[in-house]
């Protein structure tokens, strides 16, 4: 049966994966070619690599640090940040990049999605939205979580299935970074919303925080996050092994 | 050689680059002539049944793909590339594929359970028959191991050509075979060192690593 997928995610400025690597037996710990590696062999299911480079120049630089990672990285590899036309989506696509994530370039835009699962297939869309409560109410916001869109999440994210995204990656900013666990209610409402596979992001903590997910949670399909990994509070064959123990269905 | 089949469907970057991780020289390449040559070709395919057997026939690269199945040589379909050879697909219609492998292609809709989610996207395992367990493509490979699928049609009706399957609420076909002709439907360029493993015994099979 398939089974559930960790996803550790890298955020790259000018070359370099930021937001802290504390790895003591990598020779370069920023490295992203380095890291992608080392996150494959210890079993990582995907790898999602995340452009917060602004200029336009620092865009030429991730491409060709994009291109470097996935000559040498044989997992699936989605990759965000900067995602504004089908151009953008070309340019990473023939870099390797197998799947691309679009999130304030679809909130401009809708049609993107359409025009590039109709170019790329469903399975290459990936959407992903930063979500908060406001008021009660599930709320999207864009520009890295800086701007409240106005638009309810739920209805938004169903939209842009409906438009041909193929899977959708949920960042609660409520538990973003606060380490306590995944956002289950906010997490809840939105698998229940779509039949396309759901990614879990923001929150994770410690291994039980995923044993937690995927039990109260079976429709969710993965769980994703940064400097847990990064710093080596969770590793991924301790925490499989943790999944496993407790009857989740794991790639090992 | 190893040619990679380019009709302008999907992204060879990845193949190119895993079977230069294993050492095997391979070239992406439109041209009947150099596949022809090749020691061993892959057809690889994203997307639409219907498109990618219309640009076949229209680069005039199906009939370079049928000389090099008649040839002898090993082929390998992965993904769509895989679904194209076989005699029909069920996709958005009838559509005709290469016939070099007994079969049709599918939905998984109303065959898996209603609450599993379309497409099967994600890592599976792999669940060889007899005739699996004695293909050279899987020389690398026990039964068990991990791979990564993303598909929401699959081959059925493959008789003896089955090599392997993969449980997704039914058992869906993951790899089929006969004789020289080889067809993936997990992508073995995206499953790690055991789509690595997969991907050196094909070339071994045409004599390159």
């Amino acid at each position: 049966m398939i089974t559930k997928r960790i996803i550790p995610c890298l955020d790259v400025r000018d070359g370099r994966v930021v937001k802290g690597v504390n790895f003591a037996h990598l020779a370069d710990v920023n490295s992203p070619v380095e890291l992608a590696e080392y996150y494959t062999a210890s079993g990582a299911d995907e790898l999602v690599f995340y452009d917060i480079t602004a200029s336009a120049e620092g865009r030429a630089l991730f491409t060709d640090i994009l291109c470097e990672t996935a000559k040498r990285v044989f997992i699936p590899l989605t990759v965000g940040g900067g995602i504004n036309t089908v151009d953008d989506f070309d340019r990473v696509l023939k870099c390797g990049a197998d799947k691309v994530s679009v999130n304030s370039g679809a909130l401009q835009n809708p049609a993107l999605i359409e025009q590039a699962a109709r170019r790329y297939g469903n399975q290459c869309v990936v959407l992903s939205v930063d979500v908060k409560r406001v008021g009660g109410e599930l709320r999207v916001f864009a520009r890295g979580g800086r701007d409240d869109t106005g638009r309810e999440a739920v209805g938004w994210i169903r939209d842009c299935v409906a438009r041909g995204a193929g899977e959708v990656v949920l960042n609660s900013i409520d538990t973003d970074g606060v380490k306590d666990g995944f956002d289950l209610e906010m997490l809840r409402a939105v698998s229940e919303a779509v039949d396309v596979p759901v990614i879990a992001s923001g929150g994770a903590g410690k291994a039980d925080d995923f044993v937690t997910l995927f039990k109260t949670l079976p429709r969710v399909d993965a769980g994703l996050a940064a400097s847990i990994f990064h710093f080596g509070e969770v590793k991924i064959p301790q925490l499989k092994a943790h999944l496993r123990a407790n009857g989740i269905n794991v790639r090992i | 050689m190893i040619a990679i089949v380019d009709y302008g469907v999907g992204n060879l970057f990845s193949l190119h680059s895993s079977l230069a991780a294993i050492g095997a020289e391979s070239i992406v390449t439109g041209d009947a002539a150099a596949i022809s040559k090749a020691d061993a070709v892959i057809l690889p395919g994203v997307g639409a049944f219907e498109d990618a057997a219309a640009k076949l026939r229209e680069t005039g690269l199906a009939a370079a793909v049928r000389g090099v199945a008649a040839s002898g040589k090993p082929l390998l379909g992965i993904c769509l590339g895989m679904q194209l050879l076989f005699e029909k697909s069920y996709e958005f219609g009838e559509h005709e594929g290469l016939g070099l492998l007994p079969g049709s292609v599918v939905p998984m809709a109303g065959v898996i359970p209603a609450e599993l989610k379309i497409p099967h996207i994600g890592w599976n395992a792999l669940h060889l028959t007899p005739a699996g367990k004695n293909s050279p493509l899987f020389a690398n490979v026990h039964g068990g191991e991990y791979v990564y699928f993303v598909h929401s049609y699959y081959a059925t009706g493959c008789g003896d050509a089955l090599l392997a399957v993969t449980d997704y609420g039914a058992d869906l076909t993951a790899a089929v075979g006969q004789g020289n002709v080889l067809g993936c439907q997990f992508h073995p360029e995206k499953s790690g060192t055991v789509g690595l493993g997969i991907l050196r015994a094909f070339c071994a099979m045409g004599g390159r690593v």
